[in-house]
């Protein structure tokens, strides 16, 4: 039996599809309590349904947009009446929309800042009060390699990602103190939604860039959420793990 | 159901005796910014409620403490 993150309440954001789904699948496999969280309420529904069958999972659904600030604090409110304490927040959701500096609109320079990091500081915010109760737990952020290099055409996604980084290296050393560890995932070229979402063209580009040579899966990054997420990370804090097959941008 | 006076003086590990409505936040040393978070955390669980982050950073007294309270319908006595 897998029992890395057994006993442990975890809360997935953005978990209907991707790498949220993949993390979601993989804790479940592990034996977490799992509460889903994403905006569409049939998709995780669907989602909680194939955890419950495969892997006999207790999960929860937790509906509320991340980008939201009001509609955290009621997710967080649905979540506190379910349970006090969290072990686990694994902050998941994003959205990629890229365009060159000249071209990116006010709105969209605001949505991708408020679903990739604003919503990373309204999760936490809760979800560390309710780990504190314990003295113990793990925050995972999801960032990326664009918010550590950069990219051309990315300069809101790539800053709002590197704002999670340095989230996290903030975050780790204030809850340090209380034994929550808070850490980040760069993830590169990920087969995603988010990956197709690309021209052929600039697909190709990517997949050149990549030593190794082919697409990451959803799976080798829920691997590294899992080692952050359960004891085996117990005294790694503050730090930004790439999982990108030696890709180069 | 501990009163609050009583939630205070275990979160803040001090005499139930020194707990006044006067009492305000980092006015004594056990009352700081570590303290107040294991305070909110004792509030919440003894009346089953959930702080707004707003509210928490409002709490600044014992008083002021029984008048957000009142807002999540908490009857103090």
């Amino acid at each position: 039996m897998n029992t890395l993150l057994s006993g442990k309440k975890v809360l997935i954001t953005g978990a209907g599809r991707g790498i949220g789904k993949a993390i979601a699948h993989l804790f479940a496999q592990q034996g977490a309590e799992i509460f889903l969280n994403g905006r569409n309420e049939t998709v995780i529904a669907q989602l909680k349904d194939e955890l419950v069958a495969t892997y006999s999972a207790t999960v929860h659904l937790v509906v509320f947009d991340v980008a939201d600030a009001e509609s955290v604090k009621q997710g967080f409110r649905t979540l506190f009446a379910i349970t006090k304490s969290l072990d686990v927040l694994v902050n998941n959701a994003g959205i990629l929309d890229d365009a060159l500096i000249g071209m990116v609109s006010q709105a969209q320079i605001q949505q991708t800042f408020s679903a990739n990091t604003f919503s990373v500081l309204y999760c936490s915010q809760y979800a560390a009060r309710m780990m504190q109760r314990n003295k113990q737990g793990s925050i995972i952020n999801m960032a990326s390699i664009i918010g550590r290099v950069g990219n051309a055409g990315q300069a809101v996604y790539g800053g709002s990602k590197a704002a999670v980084i340095g989230i996290t290296q903030s975050l780790a050393k204030e809850l340090a103190t209380q034994n929550i560890r808070v850490n980040a995932i760069a993830p590169g070229f990920i087969d995603t939604d988010m990956a197709h979402s690309l021209s052929d063209d600039k697909f190709q580009q990517r997949l050149d860039s990549i030593a190794m040579g082919r697409i990451g899966s959803p799976e080798e990054v829920a691997k590294v959420a899992l080692f952050l997420a359960s004891d085996l990370s117990s005294y790694v804090t503050g730090q930004v793990i790439g999982v990108d097959g030696g890709m180069l941008i | 159901m501990k009163s609050l006076e009583q939630i205070f003086a275990d979160s803040l590990a001090i005499n139930l005796n020194d707990i006044s409505d006067a009492l305000t936040y980092q006015s004594i040393p056990q009352w700081d910014s570590v303290a107040h978070m294991t305070l909110i955390a004792a509030v919440e669980d003894g009346y089953g409620i959930m702080l707004d982050t707003d509210d928490i950073i409002d709490m600044s007294s014992v008083g002021k403490a029984k008048a957000i309270l009142q807002k999540y319908g908490v009857e103090i006595a």
